[in-house]
């Protein structure tokens, strides 16, 4: 139905919309010179090109984790996982490319599938509780983020800690594993086309593949794929088990893309981040580096504000709060869509 | 046939004006109805499913809010948002599907929200003398000690019927009372029905049986999608007008079974023996064996929830059974999953369409292809085949003339009888040797119900052996060949020709009041092939 798609589109326009406003009353409130404040928010990541760049390689995490999650949300089951999946990609990555030997192009293969299949195991466990036993994945998926960032903290400390700096940073990964840089004097590197294979890799294979098709079906109907034949444990456990691939890849890009050494203290947050873009994406993965640079730059022009004014970076946190709000709120607008609707039905039987 | 008063001397007691409703899926349930019901008098509300009439008593009775149009009760413009003030206009509501607690007993059902009190306890000897007194004046009688849980469906009704005139309605509503019941059943709640007029009380009697409607009926109101085709003085109508109207053509009542030759020496497709299904520790099914051939429908009747949908169940893998076996085609299907069910010929028509039958947001196509998504030329290997997706689906909403825009379009913007074609296209195209079908046309309308008929008896025709599930007992009696009875998870009776049987007769076993000898049943069904 047409009249859906449109409501959609202005349903998420219209969040967005009235969660800068609410952000804008914030600054209002918080900051002596609100109108700059703002401005530099908005603008932000369009000021300079190490901004603009900023903001271009903020994305690509952002997408890994929004398309990992997109294929559990498409599946139904709400694993959220992503986290811990991709912060134990990126510990694996490290290790693959500190300790092994190998030549250039082929050490970052190598680095990036130990990654995909570090994530892939974090994304098996609460596949096969939830398969096996009926778990709920989505405690047993928040409950692993712990064990796994500390298994990785734990890992970096006592098994890849460089004792020569005082910072408590890996060993130096190794040259040949670096993922290269596209654009001299900014961080934007080759993970960009990695993000994108994932992406038509995802779409691919939720929407042209028999295993993507069962994947939806038991999303939109669990019953009903059972009723069919459709083994739903399998699709479950298969399906976590791919995000987690994808989650633990998008580790696995950032730390070879971006960083010389592991030095991450706490879990970057992409994960939950990701919930944000998927949610915004509708779970479909032709949208999400749409939606993917739509946060960062939200993140960037925080950043940027934070700099410049007197208002917090934290600022933003309260935009994406109100739009995820906003837009999972299936009330939000309803009765502006069914006076659309009433119109509508008004219309045909005046032309019938 | 009814009170020979004739309509024009009475009040209106209950005016609907010009009401509109439009569903949030875009579905216009109501389009400027108007419905005018009278004092005392039986009024009959009939239509089709689908028709609009449930959502009109539903706004009537504050559960659905109305777009346009204003109600009037008792001469006076009433605002109706919550079932509460339907209450206080007077208003009482018997719905398809009863709302008791079934842990407590018949008289605390009845005052419930309502109860008597001796200081701050709950008075259990009044609420009894309460439900006592009320059976008496009604003619309505119940066992006030009686636990929901324990009675017949019948009974369930009484109480319900009890609970609303309790609260003081003179205006009461039953949505397909006699949908549920017996025919012996039937017969008791007429009386009833006759017997509240008699004490001035109006009632709206919803229903597409027309021959009910027109034994009980003073008045008729037709509704046909949406809309109100007329009012009419039930005694001036015949069946076939009200049918007419009802549909908007012609219509052919009455089923043709398929023809069967002579079943000895045909193939046995679907074999059960002593199936046995426990669930929460009650035994759901005890025993139960049948023998379906190809070519042949074997009909089950009963009262709903006497094992029929648990012996589907079993049957298709959804679940799994404690003891017995089941073969189909020659192979043994116990214990099997049903993707695995399905690779050895079995199709399935499921009661509940919108739980199991599809997934409701996803497009004609998707629901189409579910149980054939891995096999050419929906897929190759690994890949979907887009066009060979589109090419199937267009020639099956063809075939089965459903009425959708396009395999695109998204399944709960379908009718219901649209999406039950959209199962019985999946479930019929592709050669089942055995079709189980529950409910087939539970809640469609006649057009659809016909079709599905037609599909059932032309697949049988060419061989396929068929186990129809039905609670409505004309689908039951007038399409199997021979017919089956369960009563608390077991068969009770088998006829060998269904032709032969009454619908008293059925009825005495579907209430458990006769049943025939087991050895007797599995001699004439199990024994004919040794």
């Amino acid at each position: 139905m047409s009249i859906d798609k449109k409501f959609e589109l202005l349903r998420t326009a219209a969040a967005i919309a009235v969660a800068l406003f609410i952000g804008f009353v914030v600054t209002c409130i918080v900051s002596k010179s609100p109108f700059e404040a703002f401005s530099y928010f908005l603008r932000g990541p369009f000021t300079t090109t190490r901004r603009f760049a900023a903001f271009l390689e903020a994305a690509i995490p952002l997408m890994f984790t929004g398309l990992s999650l997109s294929l559990v949300f498409a599946a139904g089951q709400f694993n959220l996982g992503a986290d811990g999946q991709f912060f134990i990609g990126a510990v694996a990555a490290t290790a693959a490319g500190i300790y092994l030997n190998l030549p250039p192009v082929i050490h970052t293969l190598v680095c990036l599938l130990v990654g995909m299949a570090a994530g892939a195991i974090g994304g098996f466990i609460p596949g096969l509780l939830k398969a096996k036993w009926n778990a709920s994945e989505l405690v047993a998926s928040l409950m692993l983020n712990y064990v796994f960032l500390k298994l990785g903290m734990y890992l970096i400390t006592y098994h890849m800690r460089d004792q020569s700096v005082g910072a408590l940073v890996s060993l130096p990964l190794k040259k040949t594993c670096w993922l290269p840089q596209l654009v001299p004097n900014t961080r934007i590197h080759a993970g960009v086309f990695v993000a994108l294979a994932a992406t038509l890799f995802c779409y691919y294979y939720l929407y042209r593949t028999s295993r993507g098709y069962e994947i939806r079906m038991t999303g939109q109907n669990i019953d009903f794929a059972r009723y069919s034949g459709i083994p739903v444990l399998s699709v479950i456990l298969s399906v976590q088990v791919l995000a987690g691939a994808v989650a633990g890849l998008g580790g696995a890009v950032e730390m070879l893309g971006i960083y010389r050494r592991f030095q991450w203290l706490a879990s970057p947050g992409y994960g939950f981040d990701g919930v944000i873009v998927s949610i915004l994406a509708k779970n479909k993965p032709t949208l999400v580096p749409v939606t993917a640079l739509f946060l960062a730059y939200l993140r960037v022009g925080a950043d940027v504000m934070a700099m410049y004014s007197d208002v917090s970076a934290e600022m933003v946190a309260i935009i994406q709060a109100v739009i995820i709000l906003l837009v999972t709120a299936e009330a939000f607008l309803s009765s502006y869509r069914h006076r659309m609707l009433l119109k509508e039905v008004r219309q045909s039987a005046i032309t019938s | 046939m009814e009170s020979g008063k004739e309509s024009q001397t009475k009040e209106p007691i209950l005016l609907m004006q010009g009401i509109t409703k439009v569903y949030p899926n875009g579905l216009v349930a109501n389009s400027e109805v108007t419905l005018e019901v009278h004092k005392g008098e039986i009024h009959a509300l009939v239509g089709e499913n689908g028709a609009g009439k449930t959502t009109l008593m539903k706004i009537l009775f504050g559960l659905e809010k109305h777009d346009a149009g204003d109600i009037f009760v008792k001469g006076k413009r009433a605002s109706i948002a919550s079932p509460s003030q339907a209450i206080r206009y007077g208003i009482g509501m018997v719905h398809q599907h009863f709302m008791l607690a079934p842990s407590l007993t018949v008289a605390e059902n009845i005052v419930l929200g309502e109860e008597p009190t001796k200081g701050v306890w709950f008075d259990q000897r009044k609420a009894e003398e309460i439900c006592a007194e009320l059976g008496d004046k009604y003619r309505l009688k119940v066992d006030p000690h009686a636990k929901i849980a324990d009675v017949a469906v019948g009974v369930k009704q009484r109480v319900e019927i009890l609970k609303a005139l309790m609260r003081g309605s003179d205006i009461l509503v039953l949505d397909e009372p006699t949908a549920v019941l017996t025919p012996q059943e039937t017969v008791e709640l007429f009386v009833a029905l006759r017997a509240l007029r008699e004490g001035g009380h109006t009632i709206i009697f919803i229903s597409h049986k027309l021959s009910e409607v027109k034994e009980i009926s003073d008045r008729v109101t037709v509704m046909r999608s949406g809309r109100v085709v007329g009012t009419e003085d039930t005694h001036k109508v015949t069946v076939q007008q009200l049918s007419k109207m009802m549909v908007g053509r012609d219509v052919e009542l009455g089923l043709s079974r398929p023809g069967v030759s002579p079943a000895n020496g045909r193939e046995v497709r679907l074999l059960v023996q002593g199936l046995t299904y426990i669930r929460d520790s009650k035994e759901v099914l005890k025993d139960v064996s049948l023998k379906v051939r190809s070519g042949e429908i074997l009909g089950i009747a009963g009262i709903e929830g006497n094992g029929q949908a648990e012996l589907v169940e079993v049957l298709t893998g959804l679940s799994r059974c404690d003891r017995g076996t089941i073969e189909i085609c020659g192979q043994d299907a116990t214990q099997k999953k049903p993707g695995e069910i399905r690779e050895l010929g079995l199709s399935h028509i499921p009661q509940d369409r919108m739980t199991f039958g599809v997934a409701a947001g996803a497009s004609v196509a998707e629901n189409l292809i579910s149980t054939r998504y891995k096999k050419p030329p929906i897929a190759n290997g690994v890949l979907l085949n887009l066009k060979g997706i589109f090419e199937v689906c267009a020639s099956l909403i063809n075939r089965f003339e459903i009425k959708a825009s396009g395999p695109e379009q998204p399944v709960n913007t379908l009718s219901g009888g649209n999406i039950q074609k959209v199962v019985v296209a999946r479930e019929f195209s592709t050669d089942p040797r055995v079709i189980i079908a529950n409910q087939p046309t539970r809640g469609i309308d006649i057009g659809a119900s016909e079709s599905i008929h037609r599909y059932l008896v032309d697949a049988t025709e060419k061989g396929a052996a068929v186990l129809l599930v039905s609670a409505d007992l004309s689908e039951v009696m007038g399409l199997s060949n021979r017919l089956l009875v369960m009563y608390e998870g077991r068969v009770v009776a088998h006829f060998d020709n269904a032709e032969a049987v009454s619908e008293e007769e059925l009825g005495l076993y579907m209430l458990g009041v006769k049943r025939q000898d087991p050895h007797e049943i599995a001699a004439s069904m199990m024994g004919e092939a040794g």
